[in-house]
């Protein structure tokens, strides 16, 4: 059953249409990648889908109620990890609980509790320039999780890190969506990262942009690293890359 | 390590300085290239500050009452029109300019008119040291206010934040860097500011002890409260580095 459906989307900046009639849906515990290059126009439909700007037209649901131009009903984390510097993980971590209403010590109590399952002990009391970048990361994902468990948009989550760092921080992401299932849909231009995480992928090309194609990665999960090197992999690659060339 | 040495190494050349200075000034008066009434020695100097300590200390205590409750003024009036500013554009359109203006008006111009206003007491001082304090801060806080992070922001309006909220959890704690650097200005301003309030009228204080020994032509006392004064706002500015330091732990780090 579909948990978030987005219906004929369009956004338009002074005169310029960014996005034109977007359709897609998300699945209850899918993870589901949206593939496009650099300034295709994701992020304007991320923004729309998180309620902080209204769409020119379409109509955004989420189990089967409009939240177009609702913030506060889906997660959503943005390109940088935006812990803020003068919050230790904790309290960064805690924050949508604390916005939400919570007592501060309740919201804490709760983030606490899910220190461990996401990697992050012993970061509790520590500020955000005294942790790793993939450390950062975690503590964004899971302050994103804290947000809403039940759908979790994420902006190129990963691409600020390097490589070596992003592909240990793979691994650990297929491991805790395992865990908690995060209906999640994220947009990457990484055609790699992409074919590794998700079970589905929408193309998002053209100008105005509009979804082109959608691929079903048929792969067992959990998956591990190894996937990147069957000929399985290899092959929803080449799939993706001649869309893309055909589109552009 | 070896940037603390280098701290230290700095510090030994400013220091080397002011001695040299303090030489080169006792040795013109020793030789009695001026006469001494007009430029005491900085032996007479130091020998004044010893023997009138205790009513140095005594005018010093006035003047920092007066400096801190002004400061304290300053810093509530400059948090509030900053927080008044930034959340209403057109408050901001309207009155940044006339507060810029107050701002070119001198100290001790308007100071004869306070103490005509309000008499000898601590009001009009008080009031000319909110004058001159509320400013860097209030300039402190709106730029820290205004040069919050969008994405930060648009992170928290996506969590359902109001604008309260944003206040709070973004706009307040991202700007106290800001603040305290306004405020160690604010803090000097205070001391000055006492200083010359009270050379216009009053009954206690380091402005009027400086009167009253200008007129005697003590010049050794002279050098010495002037000391003090610079003394006083040294420590001042040190104690605002401190609090900064203790409030914003995370700048530090950023720095390095």
């Amino acid at each position: 059953m579909s948990i978030l459906e987005v219906n004929g989307v369009s956004k338009s900046f002074e005169d310029e249409k960014i996005i034109t009639d977007v359709s897609l849906k998300l699945n209850e515990g899918e993870i589901v990648a949206l593939l496009g290059m650099s300034g295709s126009g994701k992020t304007t439909l991320f923004n729309a889908v998180a309620g902080l700007t209204t769409p020119d037209s379409g109509e955004i649901m989420l189990n089967g109620e409009s939240i177009v131009g609702v913030p506060g009903k889906v997660s959503y984390m943005l390109q940088k990890d935006l812990l803020l510097p003068y919050k230790n993980i904790l309290d960064n971590v805690a924050l949508p609980l604390v916005i939400r209403g919570e007592k501060k010590n309740d919201a804490r109590k709760k983030a606490a509790e899910l220190f461990s399952q996401f990697g992050l002990e012993g970061t509790e009391h520590k500020y955000p320039f005294q942790i790793s970048g993939g450390m950062k990361q975690r503590a964004a994902l899971l302050r994103t999780y804290l947000f809403s468990e039940k759908v979790a948009l994420l902006d190129e989550p990963f691409s600020a890190l390097d490589m070596l760092t992003k592909a240990s921080v793979h691994e650990w992401y297929l491991d805790i969506m395992d865990k908690i299932r995060l209906s999640t849909l994220y947009i990457t231009h990484d055609i790699d990262e992409a074919i590794l995480l998700s079970d589905r992928i929408y193309l998002l090309t053209g100008k105005p942009a509009s979804i082109t194609k959608e691929i079903v990665i048929d792969e067992k999960k959990p998956r591990n690293k190894d996937f990147r090197l069957t000929e399985k992999f290899l092959d929803y690659k080449r799939e993706i890359i001649s869309c893309l060339d055909a589109q552009c | 390590m070896k940037k603390k040495f280098q701290s230290i190494t700095n510090k030994l050349w400013a220091f080397s300085a002011v001695a040299l200075l303090v030489i080169i000034w006792q040795t013109v008066c020793s030789l009695g290239l001026v006469d001494s009434f007009m430029l005491p020695s900085p032996i007479d100097v130091i020998s004044a500050l010893i023997s009138e300590f205790p009513v140095l200390a005594e005018h010093s205590l006035v003047t920092l009452g007066e400096a801190f409750s002004g400061l304290a003024c300053g810093i509530i009036i400059g948090f509030f029109i900053a927080v008044v500013m930034d959340r209403f554009e057109p408050v901001y359109k309207a009155f940044y300019p006339l507060i810029v203006l107050t701002q070119t008006v001198p100290t001790v111009a308007i100071a004869p008119l306070l103490v005509l206003w309000f008499g000898y007491e601590m009001m009009p001082k008080i009031i000319l040291i909110t004058v001159t304090t509320f400013f860097p801060i209030t300039v402190g806080l709106l730029t820290g206010f205004k040069s919050a992070d969008t994405d930060s922001v648009n992170l928290l309006r996506a969590m359902g934040a109001d604008n309260s909220q944003i206040f709070r959890h973004i706009k307040l704690p991202g700007a106290l860097p800001q603040f305290f650097s306004g405020l160690r200005i604010s803090a000097s301003y205070a001391v000055v500011g006492a200083v010359i309030s009270e050379w216009l009228g009053g009954f206690a204080g380091l402005g009027v002890y400086m009167t009253r020994v200008k007129k005697a032509y003590s010049f050794d006392k002279m050098f010495a409260v002037i000391i003090l004064i610079s003394v006083i706002s040294l420590l001042l500015m040190k104690l605002v580095d401190y609090l900064n330091k203790r409030f914003t732990p995370w700048e530090r780090s950023r720095k390095k």
